[in-house]
């Protein structure tokens, strides 16, 4: 017994006595969190950028980091739930449980766009509260933003003014940048786009990009060699400006059909730390706005793709 | 007309009911959307066929076979159709009911597979769960049959616990505060689930330990220990089964009196993904090894005719298994299951037949070791439907046999996640 307690003395974080123990769900929110907290926050992150968040298993790792968890953060909107419910329940810990002030949703603090009017599994996973992947928009990342530091606020009231301050700091910076990426963006309104999955709808909206296909044939679902057949006839017609696919997801069906369309395939990061240049939001932002650009040939003929 | 009139009004009705949400969750109730549905637990339906073909029973010559361990009748037959309901029931507890539905000689019968209730968010890492569930014990047996990798039991499972260990009680856990994965449990159980049998009065007992983190951010791992044990009055089961049936044979009974049982088992699992993306590929590679001992006074009547002996088991075995996801759809696998049991046994009684005509009959002294390879293919269109592929070849003492099936296993409406 005393082998034991010592094996678990020794096991336990030196580091985790003082500071907020944030689980975050996905980069974005962890350097969200990083951000509106700075060194409060000591901070895990349960996937990485190159990890779909759809598919994570409720492994040993996230139960211990959800057990010692202050604050959780997620997208939410039904997105992790193949695992998250498992880890709130098996974790035990009563301050991050559902509707409790350690628990919050960020897709729940903004509006989301297509919430589906009719659910069925045909039409593959579809998430009943509408689309959970709403970090690429920043006026709503603004608005999560400020959520987020209410509910720091509210859980570590000690630090309150310190969290307010770096909240006023955060908004002013990106406010800063969201003006020059209007500017720069505006070129690309408008442009017709093919995405993998449907997760760029709120980049999209934003940018006034036109989303004319998904490559799968519905959410989920890989596309079989016949579904890729029948998206390359579809498309032929009229062929897309360019095709998405973020940094986690398999480019070999966007590759094939950027080859047969003579359309150019654009890997963006996706989230924070989806390549070097995504460190964090803003860079992230930042880097998608420049590859966005990049593909786009300097004359609006239909010709090769960009290099 | 009248019909898009009712699509959209639902539609609008959904989205009133979605921007509630968007508002404010605490404004919800004021909003007045609540309309008696919205606390439906998640209810989830688990339908499994099987075709199936082999040419002998089922045999495990060494053991008593009780539980649930067995074939599947030949040719075409349902699996368990697994009805499940759970739901928060409040802020504190968590409730889930599973019911198995099965086909019998023709009947349909209904088995509580598990009904608890668990504590939600009791804090300091403790759960406490109540009723009736899977024993923590090892690694496979805490998990529904439809999350099994292979669509039947490892032969280990199947001799020492009927397939699972599933028993009414109460569970405690405790999940260390610490960085990597520990948790600690205790189980008291009535102890009449197979191996254990009708008793005093809860003398089920488990104990478990498990541990496990991540190596890389490609791959994790978990390693469990664990001990089973109980006290029974007497517990039945047959000598070898038949394809869950008993027609055509002769009525023999076998029964274990005034037993004690011991079970200790260790169990590993290991699982590899490029980039933590399981499901794009994906290998798990498991193994579980456990050792019974057990004593009792042997039963066993025929025909009017019974042998009465001193019993004192020990029997072991373990699996080793690997599966691998090599396209987002497909996945193979392969497991190799070896049992053993050394059986003493001292002849008390004898009536019309003696103790070697009861082992000649029944095998039960056997000492040489069971083997089995098996083969698996399945495909999933999504996460809800898999059809799966497994071939196995057993080795026993004195028959060598085959098993070929072709198993669907569908998952509809609220599937909630796997635990690892």
């Amino acid at each position: 017994m005393r082998y034991l307690i010592a094996f678990i003395l020794l096991l336990v974080p030196a580091s985790s006595m003082a500071q907020l123990n944030v689980f975050a769900c996905e980069p974005e929110w962890a350097a969200l969190t990083a951000s509106l907290a700075g060194d409060q926050a000591d901070i895990f992150t349960a996937t990485t950028a190159l990890q779909n968040p759809h598919h994570i298993e409720a492994r040993p790792s996230l139960i211990a980091k959800m057990r010692n968890a202050d604050l959780v953060v997620c997208s939410g909107a039904e997105l992790e739930t193949g695992w998250l419910p498992l880890l709130l329940r098996t974790s035990s810990n009563p301050r991050v449980q559902l509707n409790q002030p350690g628990y919050f949703e960020a897709a729940m603090q903004v509006e989301r766009l297509d919430i589906p009017t009719q659910i069925d599994r045909s039409q593959g996973d579809v998430h009943s509260q509408g689309n959970p992947h709403v970090h690429l928009d920043p006026h709503r990342l603004l608005k999560i933003g400020a959520a987020l530091s209410a509910r720091l606020q509210a859980i570590d009231a000690a630090n309150a003014a310190l969290y307010a301050q770096r909240l006023q700091q955060w908004q002013q910076d990106f406010n800063v940048q969201l003006s020059q990426w209007q500017q720069t963006a505006a070129p690309l309104r408008g442009k017709t786009v093919v995405v993998y999955h449907d997760n760029w709808k709120y980049l999209t909206e934003w940018l006034g990009l036109q989303q004319i296909a998904t490559i799968e044939p519905r959410p989920g679902i890989p596309p079989s060699g016949a579904d890729q057949k029948r998206l390359l006839e579809k498309l032929s017609q009229t062929k897309p400006d360019f095709i998405l696919v973020a940094a986690f997801e398999d480019t070999k069906a966007a590759d094939w059909l950027g080859d047969k369309l003579q359309v150019p395939v654009i890997i963006l990061p996706f989230t924070v730390g989806g390549d070097k240049q995504s460190g964090d939001l803003i860079a992230l932002f930042n880097r998608t706005l420049q590859l966005l650009q990049k593909s786009q040939p300097t004359q609006s003929s239909s010709g090769q793709p960009a290099p | 007309m009248s019909h898009s009139f009712v699509a959209r009004a639902s539609a609008a009705a959904f989205v009133f009911t979605a921007c509630s949400f968007i508002t404010d969750r605490s404004l919800q109730a004021q909003t007045g959307t609540i309309t008696g549905n919205e606390f439906n637990p998640a209810i989830s339906l688990i339908l499994d066929g099987l075709y199936t073909d082999y040419h002998d029973d089922f045999a495990l010559p060494g053991f008593q076979i009780g539980g649930e361990a067995g074939l599947p009748e030949k040719g075409f037959s349902l699996g368990h159709t697994e009805l499940g309901i759970s739901a928060n029931v409040d802020d504190s507890f968590y409730g889930s009911a599973v019911l198995a539905i099965h086909e019998h000689d023709g009947q349909t019968e209904t088995e509580l597979e598990e009904a608890f209730v668990e504590t939600l968010g009791l804090g300091n890492g403790f759960t406490v769960k109540g009723g009736k569930f899977f024993s923590h014990l090892g690694y496979l047996n805490s998990q529904h049959e439809h999350a099994w990798d292979f669509a039947d039991a490892p032969l280990v499972y199947a001799a020492l616990f009927g397939n699972h260990l599933i028993d009414e009680g109460v569970q405690a856990r405790w999940l260390a505060p610490t960085d990597m994965y520990l948790e600690l449990g205790a189980e008291i159980t009535r102890g009449d689930g197979f191996p254990g049998g009708e008793n005093d009065g809860n003398d089920g007992q488990v104990l478990f330990a498990k541990i496990g983190n991540d190596l890389t951010a490609n791959s994790s791992w978990q390693l469990g220990v664990s001990g089973f044990r109980t006290n029974f009055l007497s517990r039945s089961g047959e000598a070898h089964a038949h394809d869950h049936g008993h027609e055509g044979e002769e009525e023999a009974e076998f029964v274990m009196n005034n037993g004690d049982v011991e079970i200790v088992g260790l169990d590993a699992v290991f699982k590899w993904a490029p980039t933590g993306n399981r499901q794009a590929q994906q290998l798990i590679l498991q193994g579980e090894y456990f050792k019974r001992d057990e004593n009792a006074t042997l039963d066993f009547s025929e025909a009017g005719s019974n042998v009465v002996a001193d019993y004192d088991g020990e029997q072991s075995g373990y699996y080793a298994q690997a599966v691998f996801r090599f396209l987002p759809a497909w996945r193979v696998g392969a497991r190799y299951d070896w049992i053993e049991a050394d059986n003493q046994l001292v002849e008390l009684e004898a009536n019309g037949i003696d103790l070697e005509e009861f082992l000649a009959d029944t095998g039960f002294d056997n000492t040489d070791p069971i083997t089995r390879e098996t083969w698996m293919l399945d495909y999933s269109r999504s996460e809800f439907s898999r059809v799966r592929f497994q071939y196995s070849y057993s080795d026993l003492p004195d028959n060598r046999d085959e098993l070929f099936l072709v198993q669907y296993t569908m998952s509809l409406g609220a599937h909630g996640a796997h635990r690892y």
